[in-house]
């Protein structure tokens, strides 16, 4: 078994004319790497009607409706929730509704700093619910980026120590920054895991999160990137990792932090 | 064809411990992903002030392996009696020069490069260009060397008629601009390794094997910095026939070096 906890898809409303080409792209790599089950969040319109990063509501509700329509189309795709967190009574009742759905994580994005107090209610929702949060980071972010109000892992580990009953998953430890800076912060917090998905591909990286937080804490991944992900599958298999660490970062974990039965 | 990473390192990087920096790991790393030979630089000439210090104690760490690493010395261009450097370069056999123009603080295009250019090209010497080193996003607060701009690489391929250039950590908007930015024989010397070009979902390098050139484009891992194991998931993750993974391989690097 192997669990993809960070994928995406488009739909017809994401502005690109190819969209449908680039989920075929993603089944069709998936089922050359053997990947089982997609988690995935569509994040928005993706740009086409509001940004990326800072999705309206309605682009919020359209995403979310597109994926309940795949996840209903193809048995192997499950559905993390995206929500906005400034539109805080959307949010939560978007996460509810999706939840009863089907859907078996929360997805934020960059919308809002991970420790603004903001947060907490979601936060507190996806303990009540018992579903993790993924939420994209931007390792030791030095100052603010175009286009997104990114967080750090130290600015989601503020959020996640505040509450401790929920599950985190930090977004992408090959997606950009320095991510020995997101390793020695999460060494601390138990409660968040990290997804190993992005372009980025260093091999101190691998050894490192292997080392400072051992298999249990990681997670599979690919985000928009598949043959770096294939790579570091394939470099942990042969990095000293034993089968049974790798069935944790391949989907073992996975299993124990989403909802019982979600695979 | 011979399997061959043109874009290999050892020795310690400047700005961060890397957990492994020998060539006895290098050589297990390409024996387990079946690569057969490989061309290689000496990290810390990266930053050094002179290159030729580390150019010898390059050809030190990888004589135990003649047959499998070729050293890639740097050679400083801006420093006086850079043309020592190249003729040791060419005397030692070396398959191509390195040089960092950023980390060298030289304009990449100006008259430094292209007098180099000149030199190499005479000597019929191919010089690899390397866009980046690390992801920009994740260097050091003083590793202020600036990514390749795309220009240079057009500047220089037109400053001399016979200069080769292999560059290495390209994406697919740079290999684009250079590319359709260049005449088709212009294009012909210059080779791409294509170990940054995005696979699926997005699909970026099968998109340019069929619009750039599969002859355009051949291997470079980026170790002991990056995992190999990724330039061959691209390859397996592409429908390709064997013969043309061959030529992604080391086909295309031998014909284009016989040229």
């Amino acid at each position: 078994m192997l669990i993809d906890v960070h994928a995406h898809f488009l739909t017809e409303s994401s502005g690109r004319s190819d969209w449908r080409t680039l989920n075929s792209a993603r089944f069709e790599a998936g089922a050359r790497i053997g990947i089982t089950v997609h988690v995935a969040s569509i994040l928005g319109s993706w740009g086409a009607r509001s940004p990326v990063y800072f999705p309206s509501p309605d682009d919020v509700d359209r995403a979310n409706d597109a994926l309940i329509e795949l996840m209903r189309a193809h048995r192997e795709i499950r559905g993390y929730c995206l929500v906005n967190p400034n539109f805080i009574e959307h949010a939560m009742s978007e996460i509810a509704r999706r939840i009863d759905q089907g859907m078996i994580g929360i997805k934020l994005a960059a919308s809002r700093r991970a420790d603004d107090f903001l947060l907490d209610p979601i936060a507190r929702l996806a303990g009540q619910r018992r579903v993790p949060i993924l939420h994209h980071v931007w390792h030791h972010r030095r100052r603010d980026w175009p286009g997104q109000e990114a967080s750090d892992a130290m600015e989601l580990a503020l959020l996640a120590e505040r509450h401790p009953e929920t599950r985190f998953i930090l977004a992408h430890l090959g997606g950009g920054g320095d991510w020995a800076h997101s390793l020695r912060v999460v060494r601390e917090t138990p409660n968040i895991w990290i997804d190993l998905s992005g372009s980025g591909i260093d091999v101190d990286m691998l050894e490192r999160a292997l080392d400072v937080l051992g298999a249990s804490r990681l997670l599979w991944g690919s985000d928009i990137t598949m043959d770096t992900a294939w790579g570091k599958l394939r470099y942990l298999e042969v990095s000293g990792a034993s089968a049974a660490e790798l069935d944790l970062i391949r989907f073992g974990n996975a299993r124990q932090i989403f909802p019982e039965g979600a695979f | 064809m011979r399997v061959t990473d043109i874009a290999a390192f050892v020795g310690e990087y400047p700005y961060r411990e890397l957990t492994h920096t020998s060539a006895d790991w290098l050589i297990r790393q390409m024996d387990r992903v079946g690569i057969e030979r490989a061309w290689v630089g000496y990290l810390p000439t990266l930053l050094h002030r002179d290159p030729a210090a580390g150019n010898a104690r390059l050809h030190e760490e990888i004589a135990g392996y003649p047959g499998r690493l070729a050293a890639v010395p740097v050679v400083h261009p801006g420093l006086p009696r850079w043309e020592q450097d190249l003729n040791a370069a060419i005397e030692a056999g070396a398959p191509a020069v390195r040089v960092y123009p950023s980390y060298h603080a030289l304009d990449p295009s100006g008259p430094e490069m292209r007098v180099l250019a000149a030199a190499t090209a005479a000597a019929g010497l191919p010089v690899v260009l390397t866009v980046r080193i690390e992801d920009s996003r994740q260097r050091h607060p003083l590793d202020v060397g600036t990514d390749l701009p795309a220009s240079s690489v057009r500047n220089l391929v037109r400053s001399d008629s016979e200069l080769r250039l292999l560059v290495t950590h390209a994406d697919r908007p740079f290999v684009e601009e250079v590319h359709f930015g260049l005449t088709p024989r212009e294009s012909e010397r210059v080779l791409w390794d294509f170990s940054w070009i995005w696979g699926p979902p997005e699909n970026h390098l099968a998109l340019l094997l069929t619009t750039v050139g599969i002859e355009r484009f051949t291997l470079g891992t980026g170790m002991p910095l990056r995992i190999p194991d990724s330039a061959m998931a691209k390859l397996d993750l592409l429908d390709i026939a064997d013969s043309e993974r061959g030529r992604l391989l080391g086909g295309n690097l031998e014909t284009w070096s016989a040229s």
